[in-house]
């Protein structure tokens, strides 16, 4: 095992957050986590088959994380993060159809075919991408955390926002995401770091790529700012731990910083055939699952600490109801339009393009974006 | 998506972009430019502070962000007086993180502020090198017309001043390369201020370069607001023997050149290009109709800058029209040296212009 056991601050005294929350909405998490999974499977097929090129990198074994810190925002809460996130579009709200479909390089996509797996952008659900480049999206929660709070503070329009911006454990070695933590902390930025800590940076693991790799809260203490540590496996738990979080940093307009602990079941990418661990260690994570967790505790009866509000019927209809939406979003991705070279290849480049930009002819306007 | 809009500049007319929250203005680029002339003298840097003040005026999302900007009154005293007046949420010291603040300035660019980072060096901006080249010039293209970056990246571009090897970078010859940014470089007080405003009000990624070496440069400057459009090339001075190009401080040298090149008989046109993407190469093609040779004069480095891609673009459209091969003037092709007279050698320098403009026209 290369992950330190998980330790949670205890929530506060008056009950937990998550017991004020309603049957619909736990079965619409469940719903959720679910929808991740199947379309990460179907991902996985369709790299396979080769209809996706490039890098792949697949969230199953995380959903909780993302289901459960989205949830504990408000809808324009801005949101960016990694190459990861495919799992963050649906939760945020993406149709899977224009997930897959921008998979596939298509035209329906939501980046037009020109972004792929690691570009997924979504305006309307204020997801700001999606980004490449280890740590490159540190610096930028940042900043959409300090426009959100000029809006309101120098603008006078607005609200107090707090933005989500995610990252791996082997993001945290880069150096863009300490100058961020330190800008975040003096200008009192509300930007929440949240470290999905799956123990590898790729293939290196957490012991071997971070000093301290047992404290990473104290990084973000050092910068001073409120850090924790979350089990991100429960997605309770993530919701009673992360909401006060969010509901502080948004309150106070400060940064926060937390530990995620979780645990990835495929390799790094597609290409990564993860010989730097066993398939025991695999397994072992599997046992806790958050799908099959939150399944059956809202299976469970309520004298036995349950919800009592699935049965095993609702469950498998919800299940089959999933899978018919991934395939259709596969279908939808299989027949959808590939972007034309000549309206797309030079479009998108400039806002205002002017004569003269390029020694190979002018920049045009493409079609408008499908999300928008 | 936002709130934030801003008032339209006077003359300019706005228009709607789906990636940019409130649209953008256009300056009326049809309308005269005020007279060059006038006893209006300010230096470099105060013309680029007029420009940068008068648009945060009238636009509250512009602030501007650098390391001593505020509180120091801006490490070359560009931004002098700013935090008086616009405070310091608006005008903001940074810590020593160019990745971190050009990066976060990019995440506020894309949220709907427009931002303006200044860089104390572009010498430093290779710090930040990932965000100002794989964030800002490409968030429109990944993102499928989702989400522009409306931002200006600003600072002092260029040798001189025996700062040496690492605080001497031109950085316009690796940087024009990449597709999605605008490049503008003034060599003179009036441009500065006139291609500054225009920088601010463009909603694509600008990189400006100043020159530290320039700043205190005085010129008339004419008081009123005016923007001068990226793309056009100034005819600096008319002639038939030779065309030359420049931007940026090295225009100045080039001058000088023109007049000792005129006592010997020899008329130069002079062109300045003040911007490099989009680069008014109809001007350059209508130069070399008329004088069938041209010098090229770059102060970055040779291989692969600025003047070789200038030159390619002049044998693909003006080839028939040239009675010489292109003649380049670069720096040297060594890192910036400190000693006095190994800078002034490295640098294109008025009797560098002045050799290779005898030899074009040789």
């Amino acid at each position: 095992m290369t992950q330190a056991s998980a330790s949670t601050k205890s929530p506060h005294s008056s009950g937990k957050p998550s017991d004020g929350l309603s049957d619909d909405t736990l079965r619409k998490w469940l719903y959720d986590m679910q929808l991740i999974r199947e379309f990460e499977t179907r991902t996985m097929q369709a790299y396979q088959q080769a209809k996706i090129g490039g890098f792949c990198h697949i969230y199953s074994g995380q959903e909780a994380c993302a289901v459960g810190t989205i949830n504990s925002v408000e809808h324009d809460d801005p949101v960016v993060l990694a190459y990861r996130d495919h799992g963050h579009a649906l939760a945020r709200g993406m149709h899977p159809r224009a997930c897959m479909a921008e998979m596939y390089g298509k035209l329906e996509g939501c980046a037009k075919g020109k972004g792929g797996s690691m570009h997924m952008f979504d305006k309307p659900n204020w997801l700001f991408g999606g980004h490449g480049i280890v740590g490159a999206q540190t610096p930028l929660g940042a900043g959409l955390a300090f426009a959100a709070r000029y809006e309101w503070e120098v603008l006078g329009k607005g609200k107090k926002k707090v933005a989500l911006c995610y990252l791996g454990d082997g993001a945290i070695d880069q150096g863009a995401f300490h100058e961020a933590l330190n800008l975040a902390s003096l200008f009192s930025i509300p930007v929440i770091y949240i470290i999905e800590n799956n123990g590898y940076s790729m293939g290196t693991a957490i012991n071997r790529h971070t000093a301290n790799s047992d404290n990473l809260i104290a990084r973000g203490q050092s910068y001073g700012i409120k850090s924790i540590e979350i089990d991100g496996f429960d997605i309770l738990d993530v919701y009673d731990h992360f909401k006060p979080l969010a509901d502080e940093c948004r309150d106070l307009q400060r940064p926060g910083f937390v530990d995620l602990k979780t645990y990835r079941y495929m390799g790094h990418s597609m290409s990564d055939p993860q010989k730097y661990r066993t398939k025991d260690e695999v397994d072992t994570w599997k046992e806790k699952d958050s799908i099959a967790a939150l399944a059956s505790r809202l299976m469970m009866s309520k004298s036995d600490g349950g919800r009592e509000c699935l049965t095993e019927d609702d469950w498998k209809a919800m299940r089959s109801e999933i899978a018919e939406i991934v395939r259709d979003a596969v279908q939808f991705a299989e027949n959808g339009t590939d972007p034309d070279v000549g309206a797309e290849l030079y479009s998108d480049v400039y806002i205002h393009p002017v004569p003269n930009l390029s020694p190979m002819g002018d920049y045009i306007h493409g079609d408008k974006n499908p999300l928008l | 998506m936002t709130t934030m809009t801003a008032p339209t500049p006077p003359g300019a007319t706005r228009h709607e972009h789906p990636a940019l929250p409130g649209g953008y203005a256009v300056p009326d680029f049809d309308k005269p430019l005020p007279p060059r002339e006038g006893d209006r003298e300010i230096q470099y840097r105060e013309a680029l502070r007029e420009a940068m003040s008068e648009e945060m005026r009238r636009d509250e999302r512009v602030f501007l962000i650098g390391e001593e900007v505020a509180e120091y009154n801006g490490a070359y005293k560009v931004s002098q007086g700013m935090l008086d007046e616009f405070g310091a949420k608006r005008i903001i010291d940074s810590p020593i993180s160019e990745n971190g603040f050009a990066g976060m300035s990019i995440g506020a660019a894309m949220y709907g502020l427009r931002p303006i980072v200044e860089f104390m060096s572009w010498s430093f901006s290779f710090v930040a090198a990932d965000a100002i080249l794989n964030n800002a010039p490409k968030m429109l293209y990944m993102s499928g017309g989702q989400w522009g970056c409306p931002i200006v990246f600003r600072g002092n571009d260029g040798a001189g001043g025996q700062l040496a090897s690492t605080h001497s970078w031109c950085v316009e010859g690796l940087y024009a390369n990449v597709p999605g940014l605008k490049i503008a470089i003034p060599s003179n007080p009036y441009d500065a201020k006139g291609l500054l405003k225009t920088a601010i009000l463009d909603p694509d990624p600008v990189f400006f370069l100043e020159s530290e070496r320039m700043l205190g440069d005085k010129a008339h400057v004419p008081e009123e607001e005016y923007y001068i459009p990226f793309g056009k090339a100034r005819l600096v001075r008319e002639g038939s023997d030779c065309t030359i190009i420049s931007w940026g401080r090295p225009v100045n040298f080039a001058a000088e050149a023109c007049e000792r090149l005129a006592a010997d008989g020899i008329e130069c046109e002079l062109l300045d290009m003040r911007t490099i993407r989009p680069l008014d190469m109809d001007a350059v093609v209508k130069s070399i109709k008329k004088t069938n040779r041209i010098v090229i004069v770059d102060q970055s480095w040779p291989f692969g800058g600025v003047a070789s891609e200038v030159i390619s673009q002049i044998t693909e459209q003006a080839f028939d029209w040239l009675d010489a091969p292109p003649v380049r003037v670069n720096t040297a092709d060594v890192p910036t040296p400190y000693a006095k007279g190994l800078e002034a050698a490295y640098l294109p320098n008025p009797d560098r212009i002045y050799d290779a403009v005898k030899q074009c026209t040789a």
